[in-house]
């Protein structure tokens, strides 16, 4: 059985993607500090006829990801598919940003990716075969107030992810982006209603995204199916972007 | 470790990790010409040698290598 790795794999849009791909795939649940999540994550795929484990991963941190690598090559020889879904968010209006905030973001969601990447590629090298998803957002396509370094560094990932598909072609790799809309989750639990339904009002499909609604096109884009796709943008976002 | 014993290595490098004819690998043959490598295989070459041998080949080495000895050289140099 292939191993999936998915990152901030313990909640929100992460623990979705992992629910999805344990149908398939033996899903190594990734997660920075939510370790009791992280192995609910893994017990619910377990019990859904699945296979399972988790694994601490910061991936802000180099050493971080190379030591969670190493434990995962140890016990299951190689990482197949890679989910880059962890991410952080520190808003502010750039004339207040501070340095920190813009370098943390950027740190976490976008170096932090190329530290997971470059690892997960060199396995994929030697198996000629893998896949790489990336979750980005649509606001690295549009933009948003306050979003500046969330918003560059899910653009960010997108250039990333459109370079590996062009390296890795021929060794049957491919590297795609998922770029949500508005999901509930979490990270967007501060929206009250009326911010809801003003979103609402901007959407060909009237309702907020699910999870479950990013998984299944992460699934896809992780399956033998999708092989002829590589390097694409897919927003996935109730029609926000048209 | 002789240079032959060197040469042997890297000849079942080549031909387990990139399925090459063993017969084309000989100390002359080129990379890229005779042997068919792309600049992906040479990378994967590299990871190759590196785990090997345990030993890190920087770029700025890799300039002056085309053909199988002048690979089996520099690994024969750094070990």
């Amino acid at each position: 059985m292939k191993t999936a790795l998915v990152t901030g794999g313990s909640r929100g849009i992460g623990s979705a993607i992992a629910l999805g791909l344990g149908k398939n795939f033996h899903v190594v649940v990734g997660y920075a500090n939510s370790k009791d999540k992280a192995n609910n994550v893994a017990k619910e795929i377990v019990a859904a006829g699945g296979s399972a484990s988790t694994v601490q991963i910061d991936i802000s941190s180099a050493e971080s990801v190379d030591n969670a690598f190493s434990i995962v090559e140890k016990e299951y020889n190689s990482v197949d598919v890679l989910i880059n879904n962890a991410g952080v968010a520190q808003d502010n209006i750039l004339p207040r940003m501070k340095e920190s905030e813009w370098l943390e973001v950027i740190q976490t969601n976008l170096t932090g990716s190329f530290y997971t990447s470059q690892r997960a590629i060199k396995l994929m090298m030697k198996n000629k075969w893998g896949r790489i998803v990336f979750i980005s957002s649509v606001v690295g396509l549009s933009g948003n107030q306050g979003q500046s370094n969330y918003a560059a560094s899910k653009a960010g990932l997108i250039g990333l992810a459109k370079s590996i598909s062009r390296e890795m072609g021929t060794r049957n790799i491919t590297s795609n982006v998922v770029a949500p809309g508005y999901i509930e989750t979490d990270m967007t639990s501060f929206l009250d209603d009326e911010n809801k339904e003003n979103i609402i009002e901007q959407l060909s499909i009237k309702r907020i995204g699910k999870p479950e609604d990013i998984s299944n096109v992460v699934s896809f884009l992780c399956s033998e199916e999708s092989e002829y796709i590589t390097g694409q943008v897919i927003p996935v976002d109730g029609g926000l972007t048209t | 470790m002789e240079t032959n014993e060197v040469f042997e290595k890297v000849k079942g490098l080549f031909v387990e990790d990139l399925g090459i004819d063993e017969s084309k690998v000989t100390m002359d043959a080129k990379l890229e010409e005779d042997l068919e490598i792309d600049s992906l295989g040479i990378v994967e070459v590299v990871m190759a040698f590196e785990d090997e041998f345990d030993i890190e080949i920087d770029d700025e080495e890799l300039a002056d290598v085309s053909t199988v000895g002048q690979a089996v050289n520099l690994l024969h140099s750094k070990i």
